[in-house]
């Protein structure tokens, strides 16, 4: 008899589970129907009861409300004006899209295109992106991957209540990933200091927070000192209280360390910038003694090249910036030979009227561009490589940009050191600025070296506005806003040596990051100018001088 | 063939004088633009020139005004301010224009006003501006502080519960006067001063890093942050830059900016400024018929069905029929009269309501909050009940309260109601 019950009992359990699943499956289309009734009311819903529906939707647990509410957030929920169907769409509208592909909210399947005037958006605004994306998140935390549940549980964190303290316990006891694991007992740390908890409870949690530089931990810590109107502690345990402290002192600490660390990070990135603006002209103006007031200029059409690179590979965005690198050089570096060879090789000699014609050339660059852009300004896109934040950690943090603006001015500046040093191009270059008649008695051919060293600049100042496109706008004034700069850069840091440039745009950089925090931006480039002015003054060399002949002979 | 055709294109070169000719021939009401359409505000400023021009086309289509044709005079003050004062001298002197519309900076109606005062002209200033002026001869047809910078604040305040405030700007007068009403606000409802942060940056500024990562900290200190934005230019394209790449969301920190528009954001990849809000008195999405109605007229006039429309053409667009109005009440162009008939008259907004002109000169006004959305345009998530009336004063200046204009009844722009006395023209 027990032996036949056991045979038969995987039978019973399948039959039933049938059953059950039968049971599921008619009861989808009621649960459909009600979630299709539930988007419904979406339509003409004010934003306090959208909040309402969505909350709704999250709770009923239909296996589409993830997808639904993903399109929210991303402005691809609509209703058709003809028969009032809720409806997805593939990709959210562009100006210049006249229809849109849609996906049936239930099969998640295509479902045809309808013309734009035809459907009407769901709007959303900025509190029920909030409510949104903490209904997501709770979905998140069921999701495989450690990394999308650790997004998760951050966001979930940003509002304990009482039903997410609930989620985060329940996630704790089935967490695998143990960098999950610690963010959960951060935020139940962060739950146990709200409420009225137990000296031990509270002790535990200091401790687990110790450390901690998220700004909301330090926030929650204070509070435990707070004081009630009347001067005593809020808080009654004199050791929660010293703990507290304790782990406040610590907090700040190391706040304070990061912020100067920080501070340093920001002052190297500014100065990166300087730094691959001037070595172009360190070589033109230092090498050359050429005062080209195109430099901006040459800047600029770097930049735009980066544009037309951009348009003319729409599809591979990521890879357009590192074709626009070299192409920037090439475009900037003739563009400086033509310069060269047409206006400056006449002037040599004469620094003012090579000045005016420099200048000239700026105007009719600009003017060039104004006529093939328009004034306005182009939009260059950031690649998604290298847009967000290399977040150090809570008190430290980089946008990658800027990362790899001053990676970028490092290597270019050690190609162009190698450059200089090792080929044989570099060695005339260094020659004939050394001593411009030996040079040519030694058989240099002076007048090539000439153009070289000016395309050399030339395209380095393109290559500048490559990492510039990234920074600031793409416009024909671009180049002016970066000159002043540029030639403050070379003059402090001796002219003719790159060396310099390096040092003196980085000292700029940091001593004008230093100042602003103080004195505000405007007033803080008054006084970096004003200083230099100074230090100009006690050694018109600069902070690297010429030496030996070069230095004789000027 | 080609002889016969060259005969026909003369011909016509011929006939088109002729027509010129007699039209010039015939008295014509001159219409004055005074826009820069070269120089950095070329960008903004041509888009208005379009629109006066469209305006008087479309006022010419209608038969003119008081059975003469409209001539639009157009000049370039090259975003010079004081090649503003010489330009708008040259049009009320040698041309004799009728009225000008123009002016874009607080810096050049500054640079004009004397000009419009002395040689007693009258100008239709479409932007709007930091208030604290009133003049006899100005006609303010955008937003004083009370309509928009006031409500965006309120908005923030009430509905988003902000409670900590980042004052960001360009450093020049409007926004400096705007932070300054806008702090003195602030601290009347009791706003901490430790939670006003204010700062200053030149205009074209690009290095926001330190600035953003500031902004960033001081909003991740327990209490609810908001930046209200008076940057101007293109500064604003490396600031959103640098907020989407810091991952600033609107939903942590939401930027509120009185400066970006439709235009501003054309040139921008919106996307990862979604939510960001702006606050304006007109905003291209509002669906009405007077406002589908005028985006196709200047689609149609510009031939590019691309090109936004926004808030300083509307404050074009009402100022026009305005003064349209004014002349057909008057029945002369003379500028006094004019002047003398201007306050009370009405004319519809494209969104709705009715702008009012008041005795201080400046006109009532609907106030709409928009969030920003993918495709570079605002979806409305607040505006006011009703239109809000331009005070010329802020109320919220202390040395300011006294202060009323009325050219109606008192005849003066800047009247001490403490001390009873009219300080006449003296504008600050």
């Amino acid at each position: 008899m027990r032996k036949f019950l056991l045979r038969i009992y995987p039978w019973v359990i399948a039959v039933l589970v049938s059953v059950g699943g039968q049971g599921l499956v008619y009861s989808l289309p009621s649960s459909d129907a009600q979630f299709l009734a539930k988007l419904g009311e979406l339509r003409d819903a004010t934003y306090a009861d959208k909040e309402k529906i969505i909350e709704e939707l999250g709770a009923s647990g239909h296996p589409n409300v993830r997808a639904v509410l993903r399109a929210m957030l991303e402005d691809r929920l609509y209703f058709r004006n003809n028969d009032q169907n809720i409806f997805l769409v593939k990709s959210a509208a562009q100006g210049d899209s006249t229809s849109l592909d849609l996906i049936d909210p239930l099969t998640l399947k295509g479902a045809g295109s309808a013309s734009i005037d035809n459907l009407t958006e769901i709007g959303i605004n900025n509190h029920l992106r909030r409510v949104c994306e903490t209904t997501l998140a709770r979905f998140g935390l069921s999701n495989p991957d450690a990394s999308v549940r650790l997004d998760a549980v951050k966001e979930i964190e940003k509002s304990l209540d009482e039903t997410n303290v609930a989620l985060l316990r329940e996630q704790q006891a089935v967490e695998t990933s143990s960098r999950v694991r610690k963010q959960i007992a951060i935020g139940l740390a962060l739950a146990a200091l709200n409420d009225q908890s137990d000296s031990k409870t509270l002790r535990a949690a200091i401790a687990t927070l110790r450390g901690n530089l998220d700004p909301a931990v330090r926030i929650k810590l204070e509070g435990l000192l707070e004081k009630s109107p009347d001067g005593s502690y809020l808080e009654s345990d004199a050791e929660v209280r010293a703990d507290a402290a304790a782990a406040i002192k610590s907090i700040d600490h190391w706040r304070t360390f990061f912020s100067s660390i920080e501070t340093l990070v920001f002052g190297l990135s500014e100065g990166s910038v300087l730094v691959l603006i001037a070595i172009g002209l360190a070589i033109t103006f230092g090498v050359m003694g050429v005062i080209n007031m195109a430099h901006g200029e040459l800047m600029m059409l770097g930049a735009y090249t980066t544009y037309v690179v951009q348009v003319a590979m729409p599809l591979h965005i990521g890879s357009s910036v590192l074709v626009a690198i070299p192409a920037a050089f090439i475009v900037s570096g003739l563009t400086g030979i033509l310069i060269e060879r047409t206006v400056i090789r006449v002037l040599y000699g004469r620094p003012l009227e090579t000045l005016l014609a420099t200048f000239g050339i700026s105007l009719i660059l600009q003017q060039l561009v104004r006529s093939i852009f328009t004034a306005l300004n182009r939009s260059v896109e950031t690649p998604a490589w290298m847009s967000g934040t290399l977040q150090v950690n809570d008190a430290l943090s980089m946008t990658y940009v800027r990362l790899y603006v001053l990676i970028f001015s490092l290597v270019v500046f050690a190609m162009l050191v190698l450059v200089l040093k090792f080929t044989r191009t570099g060695l005339e270059i260094r020659a004939v600025a050394q001593n411009r008649a030996m040079a040519r008695a030694m058989g240099v051919r002076s007048e090539w070296v000439d153009a070289m060293t000016f395309g050399l600049g030339s395209g380095i100042a393109g290559v500048a506005g490559v990492a510039l496109s990234q920074l600031t706008n793409v416009g024909p004034n671009l180049g002016q806003a970066y000159i002043i700069d540029s030639f403050l850069v070379v003059v402090f840091g001796g002219v003719g040596n790159i060396w310099g440039s390096l040092v003196g745009g980085m000292c700029m950089g940091i001593v004008d990051e230093l100042l602003e925090p103080y004195s505000g931006a405007v007033l803080a480039k008054i006084i970096v100018l004003v200083a230099l002015i100074l230090f100009i003054q006690r050694r018109p060399q600069g902070l690297f001088p010429p030496t030996g002949r070069a230095a004789e002979s000027q | 063939m080609k002889f016969k055709s060259m005969l026909v294109a003369s011909s016509l070169l011929v006939a088109v004088i002729a027509v010129g000719g007699v039209a010039r021939a015939q008295d014509t009401i001159k219409v004055g633009v005074l826009h820069s359409l070269s120089g950095t505000m070329a960008i903004s400023e041509t888009t208005l020139k379009d629109t006066i021009l469209m305006m008087v086309d479309e006022q010419n289509k209608k038969g003119g005004l008081l059975g003469k044709k409209l001539e639009a005079v157009v000049v370039d003050p090259a975003s010079n301010w004081p090649l503003f004062a010489e330009k708008a001298h040259e049009l009320l002197e040698k041309d004799k224009v009728a009225v000008v519309f123009g002016c874009w900076t607080s810096v050049s109606r500054k640079s004009v006003l004397p000009v419009f005062e002395k040689d007693d002209g009258l100008l239709f200033y479409p932007v709007q501006y930091e208030g604290e002026e009133s003049s006899r001869n100005v006609i303010y047809t955008g937003a004083a502080p009370n309509q928009q910078a006031i409500p965006a604040v309120d908005y923030l305040m009430n509905e988003v519960g902000v409670k900590r405030w980042v004052l960001e700007g360009t450093d020049y007068v409007y926004p400096r006067t705007t932070n300054k009403i806008l702090e003195a606000y602030l601290l009347a409802k009791g706003v901490k001063s430790s939670n006003i942060s204010i700062n200053y940056t030149p205009f074209g500024f690009s290095d926001w890093q330190a600035r953003v990562a500031f902004i960033k900290k001081f909003g991740s200190e327990g209490l609810k942050t908001a930046v209200v934005s008076t940057i101007n230019g293109d500064a604003n394209v490396p600031f959103y830059k640098e907020l989407a790449n810091e991952k600033i969301s609107a939903e942590d920190i939401p930027v509120v900016a009185f400066s970006v528009g439709e235009e501003e954001l054309s040139g921008l990849d919106a996307r990862p400024l979604v939510g960001h809000l702006a606050a304006w008195n007109y905003f291209e999405s509002i669906n009405t018929p007077a406002n589908r109605d005028f985006i196709n007229e200047w689609h149609a006039y510009i031939k590019n069905p691309k090109r936004t429309t926004n808030d300083p053409m509307e404050a074009h667009y009402i100022g026009f029929n305005l003064w349209v109005k004014a002349v057909q009440k008057a029945g002369t162009t003379n500028v006094d009269k004019v002047i003398a008939a201007l306050p009370g008259l009405e004319t519809p907004n494209l969104t709705g309501g009715i702008a009012k002109v008041l005795p201080n000169h400046h006109i009532t006004k609907p106030v709409y909050i928009g969030e920003v959305r993918a495709d570079g345009q605002f979806s409305v998530v607040w505006k006011t009940k009703g239109e809000v009336p331009g005070d010329a004063w802020s109320k919220y200046l202390p040395e300011d309260k006294t202060i009323v204009a009325d050219w109606v009844t008192l005849n003066c722009g800047n009247y001490n109601t403490a001390t009873k006395k009219c300080s006449g023209q003296n504008y600050k």
